[in-house]
């Protein structure tokens, strides 16, 4: 149960409540609760999206405010399939994504090492956690004047600052995740007269998987928001690129079209990392 | 994990250990500065920093460009927190607005962050007005989820006990589930000042006008000026550091009537 609190502990934002207390709330909050389950609730999300969709047409079409700050719904659409079947969307998609994993998978690796370290040996989280906590305090936006000085504002910028990103909760949440082990399993596995290597990766890993896999989790979240902010910022290709580009031309259909595809592919990369977690971590079902 | 480390038999005492590196590293950087291992211009001496850091002071330069950033960072942190708790509460009491609003919400908040500037610049010009909306927005995010989140796992044994006691609907709301909630309302807000700091800084790379520590930092790359980035960089680093510290000790402060018995609920 610990590692569980852990784990709520360091992720404040997205753990959801388990659905069976949610509901049993909800039941008592409100009385009329039946009602709505009974009208099955899909349909109740639907006007209001409908609702501002109409409102962004009626705008647009009567031009109450002029078409370069607000593009009519047509035209964004429009303008999102040219971009689809003229291929430009799909390159810039790519080199995205490229950069994404890339600068991702350098903070993954990293911050798992760094996060195993500090959690197995006190002596080397000694010497290396103040620094990395003063490191840690300074986002990424931060280092981006300084980095820009010292990389220029190539490939490199990118790749660093997205790993930067990815690497500071990971690292953060792999420690804590193996520092907050509780001591019986390990007593437990004494017993058993485990050898070093058994309680590493019998015990110790698979105890701490949920917290480390959250901190990754929280890790592609901020590489994904790096990604866009360096490539708004310094970029020739991308879909961050497209953004400012669309910007600089007063094309807001063209920003649109591309601030859709950021939340969509953000979005699926993160269920994706949400479906691999329920095969990582599916084992422990049965134990609750 | 000290089970596998039994005994500390190490030479370094246990406080001097997290000084061992910034010291090695700082005593590199004016070694490589000293003797003049490389030619560039980027390599500055610290003293050099430190000098700057003084002018910066004494000139005032400093506290303008952190007034306006702060003062932006709060006002927007204000206007988003707000929005943020209204809309949160609302979600959370009401299954109906849920279940209208909530897809919608869902779907917004997947766009990142820093891609609502381009939109916002349009929509609000360049100058304090697209900065602030920019913040809130980033405020109003976590501050909504958590409100929502807290709301909604509060214990129905609680509810329960009210309904025992005849709680009228403000005391329901005023004495039992705000309360109840308080500590997952209070980490999203938490979260929002950090959330609004960082937003804080990518509004004054992207909307470059007017003051602030961000003009700042890019200014001193701009001018080649090694020393300014590297101060901006601790400024802001300090900066974020005193935020988080003041926003837990206050979190540590109001909740700190539940005791331990509410917290092993």
């Amino acid at each position: 149960m610990s590692t569980q609190q852990a784990a709520l502990e360091l992720s404040p934002s997205t753990q959801s409540a388990s659905p069976k207390s949610s509901h049993v709330v909800a039941a008592a909050v409100t009385p009329q609760l039946r009602f709505y389950d009974r009208w099955s609730p899909r349909w109740l999300a639907l006007p209001f999206p409908l609702f501002l969709l109409l409102l962004w047409y009626v705008a647009a079409r009567f031009e109450w405010v002029a078409p370069q700050v607000l593009p009519s719904p047509q035209a964004v659409s429009q303008t999102f399939i040219d971009l689809v079947a003229s291929g430009e969307m799909f390159d810039n998609l790519k080199i995205s994504l490229l950069r994404v994993l890339l600068g991702f998978g350098v903070g993954l690796v990293g911050g798992l090492l760094l996060g195993v370290a500090m959690g197995l040996s006190p002596v080397f989280k000694d010497y290396v956690y103040p620094l990395f906590k003063a490191f840690s305090q300074v986002p990424v936006l931060g280092w981006l004047p300084l980095l820009m000085l010292l990389v220029g504002i190539d490939e490199a910028l990118k790749i660093i600052l997205i790993s930067k990103a990815a690497l500071v909760p990971i690292a953060l949440n792999t420690y804590k995740g193996i520092e907050n082990v509780p001591a019986r399993y390990v007593e437990v596995a004494r017993v058993l007269k485990f050898s070093r290597w058994q309680l590493l990766w019998r015990v110790i890993f698979p105890a701490a998987l949920p917290p480390i896999w959250n901190g990754v989790r929280y890790g592609f979240t901020h590489a994904w928001l790096a990604l866009v902010v360096v490539e708004l910022l310094a970029s020739s290709e991308g879909l961050g690129y497209m953004i400012v580009f669309g910007r600089q031309l007063f094309q807001l259909d063209v920003v649109m079209a591309a601030v859709v595809v950021v939340g969509v592919v953000g979005y699926t990369l993160d269920q994706v990392l949400a479906r691999i977690e329920v095969v990582l971590l599916g084992w422990r079902r049965s134990g609750f | 994990m000290s089970f596998l480390h039994p005994e500390d038999k190490h030479p370094v005492p246990k406080v001097l250990r997290g000084w061992v590196l910034p010291v090695l590293l700082l005593a590199l950087w004016w070694l490589a500065a000293r003797f003049h291992w490389t030619n560039s211009p980027l390599l500055v001496p610290v003293d050099k920093v430190w000098d700057t850091a003084v002018e910066q002071v004494r000139s005032g330069e400093l506290w303008i460009a952190l007034e306006a950033s702060l003062r932006r960072d709060l006002i927007g942190f204000a206007i988003g927190v707000s929005g943020g708790l209204a809309f949160g509460i609302a979600f959370g009491l009401s299954r109906l607005f849920e279940r209208m609003i909530g897809p919608t919400f869902h779907t917004l908040k997947q766009i990142s962050l820093f891609a609502w500037i381009p939109l916002l610049s349009v929509w609000f010009g360049l100058g304090d007005a697209a900065k602030v909306a920019f913040l809130s927005l980033a405020a109003f995010f976590p501050v909504v989820l958590n409100t929502f989140e807290g709301i909604r796992s509060v214990p129905g044994e609680l509810i329960e006990a009210a309904r025992v006691l005849k709680f009228n609907r403000r005391q329901w709301l005023f004495k039992l589930i705000l309360p109840a909630a308080s500590p997952s309302i209070l980490a999203g807000i938490h979260l929002a000042l950090i959330y609004a700091w960082l937003a804080t800084l990518g509004a004054e790379y992207l909307l470059v006008s007017g003051k602030g520590i961000g003009n700042t930092m890019i200014d001193g790359r701009e001018l080649f000026l090694m020393d300014l980035v590297i101060f901006g960089v601790i400024v802001v680093g300090f900066v974020g550091f005193a935020l988080n510290w003041l926003a837990a000790r206050l979190e540590r402060r109001l909740l700190a009537w539940r005791g331990r018995s509410v917290a092993q609920f």
